[in-house]
């Protein structure tokens, strides 16, 4: 695409894009070190995600402020109008992920009393979510749907291990009353893991509204392939 | 700003195949388009993309430049309006016009309203006209502030007032169809605001096409957008789709700010 003629609302653009991929890095980084720190059991790396949720906040707001800058003074339009849209949305996203890493490094605290004996299987979990985080934020990082497609379609993939880990937790925790604690600290660290793995859909979404302007929230994820797919193949 | 393109709306003004010369260059290479009735069409594009060339085509403005051909079709409701038997002066009663610089007539504001409805027969002076130019007046959103100098000079008023009192006398001929020329290029925010809102009082009566280089005005007002280069029709949609997701890379480029 060509450059903008105002080169300061190219580099505005740019500069967004970028605080919205260091954003994302900041996210992925407080999740990888509040499974870490669960796997470790490592406290010290489970009160420096705690400490640094304030970073991940600070952005957004940092972001948000950018972003209204940007559509107050340079009325973007097409495809920059969709690019800030998205930012927006993306930023909101990505601070909840924050707050769901942040969630799991004070689980982690807790399993000091009650330590958890499956914990392989959050880790597997967290693998996939952590994938969907990387496929969302290079698919906005490059406005590529095909991506943004794979992180949505594995969403199936990481439910279906959501709901099979939560039967197994309830089976342990009916099993042996001792492990009820236990179980609900896993489960609820699984549920964490789990929305992290809905913002990276909605993020790779907002990607597809981005690239092209359809709509694919709130369809189900086939039908979003499909618009997603079509489109791929117009292109080819 | 209207997003639906489900309903289906009258068209008013059907462009076939325009394609029109000054001299030997080709200003517009085959232009297809239909206006709908009582909705606001903007035209934007680069100067010289053939935009003012092409509105001016649609009540024959062009006929006035003696090196201008003209080949294609225009009907208005049906009717050819390059055909030998049609009317220019009737024509333009239909189609009327707004231009850049407001040009009212060295006349009182009476006068201005009066003149066209008068010596087309319309109208004849006395009570009839009085309540004539009273509504057109207010049809144009400059009632108000005229109706305590109707003797005045039309020339001693703003920019703003002149250019509303340009559209009064325009609406004064009951016309079909209005042609803004950059209406608003000459005006300060205020004034420009002003006729924006007069536009989407006066969609309900008539047929607006508006040339504008304000690219945040055309998005304002209008319900459909064509975006012109080159002589060439590029894209043509409704306004919600041409400023949030055009299909043209050349679209796209103009709307953001790429453009050469």
């Amino acid at each position: 695409m060509n450059q903008h003629t105002i080169k300061r609302f190219e580099d505005e653009l740019n500069e967004l894009k970028d605080k919205v991929l260091a954003m994302g890095g900041l996210v992925e980084k407080a999740t990888k070190r509040s499974m870490n720190s669960l796997i470790k059991q490592d406290a010290k790396r489970a009160h420096k995600v705690i400490e640094r949720d304030h970073a991940i906040n600070a952005m957004e707001i940092e972001i948000d402020e950018m972003s209204r800058t940007i559509l107050a003074l340079r009325q973007p339009a097409a495809s920059d109008l969709r690019f800030v849209m998205t930012t927006i949305k993306v930023v909101t996203d990505l601070e909840r992920m924050g707050d769901l890493a942040e969630n799991i490094a004070e689980n982690m605290l807790k399993t000091e009393e009650h330590p958890l004996t499956q914990v392989s299987s959050l880790q597997s979990l967290a693998d996939l979510v952590l994938d969907q985080l990387k496929e969302a934020l290079d698919a906005f990082a490059k406005g590529d749907m095909a991506e943004a497609m794979i992180c949505i379609e594995s969403d199936n993939k990481v439910h279906a291990k959501y709901k099979s880990m939560q039967r197994e937790y309830l089976t342990y925790m009916m099993e042996d009353p001792r492990q009820i604690t236990a179980g609900l600290i896993a489960s609820d660290i699984a549920r964490s893991l789990e929305r992290i793995g809905d913002h990276a859909v909605n993020i790779a979404e907002m990607v597809v509204y981005m690239v092209k302007g359809h709509e694919v929230r709130h369809v189900d994820h086939d039908t979003a392939a499909a618009l997603i797919g079509g489109e791929l193949q117009d292109k080819t | 700003m209207n997003s639906d393109t489900t309903t289906h709306n009258e068209t008013k003004i059907s462009i076939r195949d325009l394609k029109l010369w000054y001299g030997d260059f080709e200003a517009l290479h085959g232009i297809d388009l239909d206006i709908l009735s009582g909705k606001v069409t903007a035209f934007i594009g680069p100067s010289g993309c053939g935009k003012s060339t092409f509105l001016r085509t649609m009540n024959r403005m062009n006929d006035r430049i003696p090196s201008c051909r003209v080949e294609g079709q225009i009907l208005l409701e049906g009717q050819d309006i390059y055909a030998p038997e049609v009317d220019v002066v009737q024509l333009r009663t239909h189609v009327g016009m707004v231009f850049q610089k407001p040009n009212p007539f060295p006349k009182s504001i009476y006068e201005n309203i009066a003149y066209a409805p008068r010596i087309h027969g319309l109208v004849s002076d006395g009570p009839d006209m009085d309540e004539l130019v009273e509504t057109s007046l207010k049809k144009a959103s400059i009632w108000n502030e005229v109706k305590d100098k109707l003797q005045q000079s039309g020339t001693a008023l703003s920019g703003g007032q002149q250019q509303r009192l340009c559209i009064a006398r325009t609406i004064a001929v009951k016309p079909d169809v209005i042609l803004m020329d950059e209406p608003c290029s000459a005006l300060d925010p205020i004034a420009t605001a002003k006729i924006e809102e007069l536009m989407d009082e006066l969609k309900q009566e008539f047929t607006i096409v508006i040339v504008t280089h304000n690219m945040q005005q055309a998005a304002r007002v209008s319900d459909y957008t064509a975006y012109f280069y080159l002589g060439d029709l590029i894209e043509y949609a409704d306004t919600h789709t041409i400023f949030t997701a055009p299909k043209h890379q050349k679209t796209e480029d103009y709307i953001t700010g790429r453009f050469g």
